[in-house]
């Protein structure tokens, strides 16, 4: 009897690699990025039907192909895994401590930088102006 | 991916930010050219500004040593509201790069903390 194709252990597999790149995607929107439970998702339903896939392979043999590819792909989806997990759930988290940034009711520390256009721009400028109320600084890692 | 996710979100509440006079800058160690040509790119309307060498990233001690792609010194993402004499009425240091302000967050703690001072 020529055995089945075993298709769990498939699209298992691509819904590992979904979950992993997807986040690139949900990263736009606050809610799947502050914390990741779309790709949390994605990554439970490919270990399920990677499960289902092994069960049959191994279970029924005489039924469904795998007993190879099926660990070879297991093992792939655990190190994608792995890797989201490290970088999000350890590496994002490794901030540093910042004791010495200034606090609510100092005063903020002035500074003259160029912008885009290499224009200068001072702090103590900015604030002059009439119609500013407010200043927000958004210090971000940068894109180099 | 992760800063441009947050500064994409206040982009999108730009102009609410505009009708309360409020000033945002974008603050990093990106050379002048790198920050134009990626506003240009992702069509940031707000000003970019130049820390090269981090002065005044270290000023604030928002410097996050070896974080860079090359092990370089960068910021740590980092939001400071100030009031118009320049005092800190507001800042968010996030524990984990993922979890960042969001616009509705400043918003909101402007409005009240200006409801409070003009009534």
């Amino acid at each position: 009897m020529k055995r089945g194709w075993n298709w769990s252990l498939w699209f298992g597999f691509l819904t590992v690699i979904v979950a992993l790149f997807s986040y690139q995607f949900f990263v736009l929107f606050p809610i799947t990025r502050d914390f990741p439970w779309a790709n949390l998702l994605l990554f439970a339903g490919g270990g399920i039907l990677l499960a289902i896939g092994l069960f049959r392979a191994f279970g029924r043999p005489a039924v469904y192909r795998g007993k190879i590819f099926g660990p070879i792909l297991t093992v792939l989806s655990l190190l994608m895994f792995g890797l989201f997990a490290y970088g999000l759930f350890y590496i994002a988290r490794q901030m540093p401590p910042s004791l010495g940034a200034p606090a609510v009711g100092q005063a903020a520390p002035d500074f003259t930088l160029p912008d885009q256009d290499s224009k200068t721009v001072a702090l103590h400028d900015v604030l002059r102006l009439s119609d500013t109320h407010a200043v927000l600084l958004i210090f971000y890692r940068g894109f180099w | 991916m992760l800063c441009n996710s947050e500064l994409r979100s206040f982009q999108h509440h730009l102009a609410e930010f505009d009708t309360r006079g409020i000033r945002l800058f974008a603050i990093s160690v990106d050379p002048t050219a790198t920050s134009q040509s990626h506003r240009r790119k992702m069509g940031y309307t707000f000003p970019f500004l130049s820390d090269v060498g981090a002065a005044v990233i270290r000023h604030y001690d928002v410097l996050h040593r070896g974080a860079g792609p090359k092990g370089e010194d960068i910021a740590r993402p980092a939001e400071f509201l100030l009031d118009k004499e320049g005092k800190i009425v507001w800042r968010n240091l996030t524990e984990d790069a993922a979890v960042r302000a969001r616009p509705q967050q400043v918003l909101s703690t402007f409005d009240e903390l200006n409801g409070k001072t003009v009534r």
